[in-house]
């Protein structure tokens, strides 16, 4: 079966490079599934978890944001950070988790409610993906 | 000329301060190991970014965001990268003369422009002329990661997409080697040279759902990932910097231990020969 090499890079150094079979993610246009020998293609994507298929099995990374850039053989997954189930910080993510709920709740004035919300859904993202592995 | 006791007690003194700048020396050649290996992992980001914001800004041709339009300059940002602590010899200061004597020279009022500065060093130098300081961040950490850096950079970037300052400029030391670092001045935004260096096989993309929204995701994404990028090339010439400044103030207080022991001696050898001769003329007082 054909392959596409997959690498998830971020500002703190590459999280995984490997060759996988299809690659599927929420893009901010909606679901996106990718192949081998997609045309290049460049998308925005969600705080979400992308998936990535390889002999039967799937791995999946927590990714926040960033983007995705597909060439016919290769797919690079720019992102602020993203995490392989592994790595991720549960206990942080279930704090973070709890403090923006907690700030959205607080309808001050002085809360940065898009914040709050990107923060909260990060959390979601990492705990969904920990726990769905 | 000074008591042994005295010249005793400056080279104790000296060999103290000596154990400590030698302590200091070899932690920073520790992190600055660990500094340039944060460095290497950020360049696949940074590459592959750069890759393709040139390959949308140069390929589409109808590629339009207020980021990479240059617009009539009201008001200039400066951000400046310092550290800390001071004992990194000329680190600092470097910096700060460049930012002060271009900001001397360009401007004339307080009003034109405004610093954002990454650093203690920095803030207290500006903050004592009493400059406009927009946005500061101190405490950074040796090794930072991206998500320390990344509020003050994405409050910086919305600076510019507000219209408060029309263009920013980084100031850092640039990393050549353990020796050698150089202050560089970077124009950051607008992005008008992003073509360069780029090779000219750059693949056309399909984009998804369209250029504009993806340059509206990228740039500042892309902006962002150059200050991170300067904080890194910054924090690497630190540990540098205070790594050559401690090993010579170790070569420094080697020099000075040489040159007191020699004193110390001839002090003491003085001394016996004057007791010498004392007894000797005591002794022949006596016969």
């Amino acid at each position: 079966m054909k392959t596409l090499t997959v690498s998830v890079v971020t500002p703190d150094g590459p999280v995984l490079e490997d060759a996988f079979e299809m690659v599927s993610c929420k893009a901010e246009s909606g679901e996106l599934g990718v192949l081998p020998g997609h045309i290049p293609m460049v998308a925005p994507l969600t705080i979400s978890a992308v998936r990535l298929k390889k002999e039967g099995s799937s791995e999946r990374i927590a990714v926040n944001g960033g983007f995705l850039e597909v060439r016919p053989d290769k797919v690079t997954i720019l992102a602020q950070s993203a995490e392989m189930p592994s790595e991720i910080d549960v206990e942080r993510a279930r704090k973070a988790k709890e403090r923006a709920e907690r700030r959205l709740q607080t309808k001050q004035e002085d809360v940065d409610f898009k914040r709050a919300e990107m923060a909260l859904k990060r959390a979601i993202n990492r705990l969904d993906v920990y726990q769905n592995n | 000329m000074a008591s042994l006791r005295d010249i005793k007690g400056r080279i104790d003194s000296t060999k103290k301060t000596k154990q400590i700048t030698k302590a200091m020396e070899m932690v920073s050649a520790a992190k600055l190991n660990r500094a340039e290996e944060n460095a290497k992992a950020f360049v696949p980001y940074s590459e592959k970014i750069q890759e393709v914001v040139a390959s949308i800004a140069t390929g589409g041709g109808d590629a339009d965001h207020p980021m990479l339009k240059s617009r009539d300059v009201k008001r200039t940002g400066y951000l400046v990268i310092t550290s800390d602590r001071g004992l990194a010899g000329a680190y600092n200061s470097s910096v700060l003369r460049a930012v002060y004597q271009t900001i001397q020279k360009r401007h004339v009022s307080a009003d034109e422009y405004t610093l954002i500065t990454i650093g203690k060093m920095g803030r207290d130098f500006f903050r004592k002329r009493n400059m406009p300081i927009d946005k500061e961040i101190v405490a950074i950490a040796d090794q930072p990661d991206f998500a320390d850096i990344k509020d003050i950079a994405s409050e910086t970037v919305q600076l510019f997409t507000d219209e408060v300052i029309d263009e920013l400029y980084l100031y850092y030391n640039h990393y050549v080697s353990a020796i050698t670092q150089e202050v560089t001045e970077k124009k950051l935004l607008p992005l008008t040279d992003l073509s360069e260096g780029v090779k000219a096989t750059t693949s056309s993309y399909e984009y998804e759902p369209n250029q504009e929204e993806i340059l509206e995701v990228l740039l500042p994404q892309y902006a962002e990932s150059l200050i991170y990028g300067a904080l890194l090339d910054g924090k690497a010439s630190e540990h540098a910097a205070r790594m050559t400044a401690m090993k010579s103030a170790t070569d420094n207080a080697d020099d000075l231990i040489g040159d007191l022991s020699l004193k110390y001696n001839r002090a003491r050898q003085a001394a016996i020969t004057q007791e010498i001769t004392e007894i000797v003329g005591g002794a022949a007082a006596l016969e």
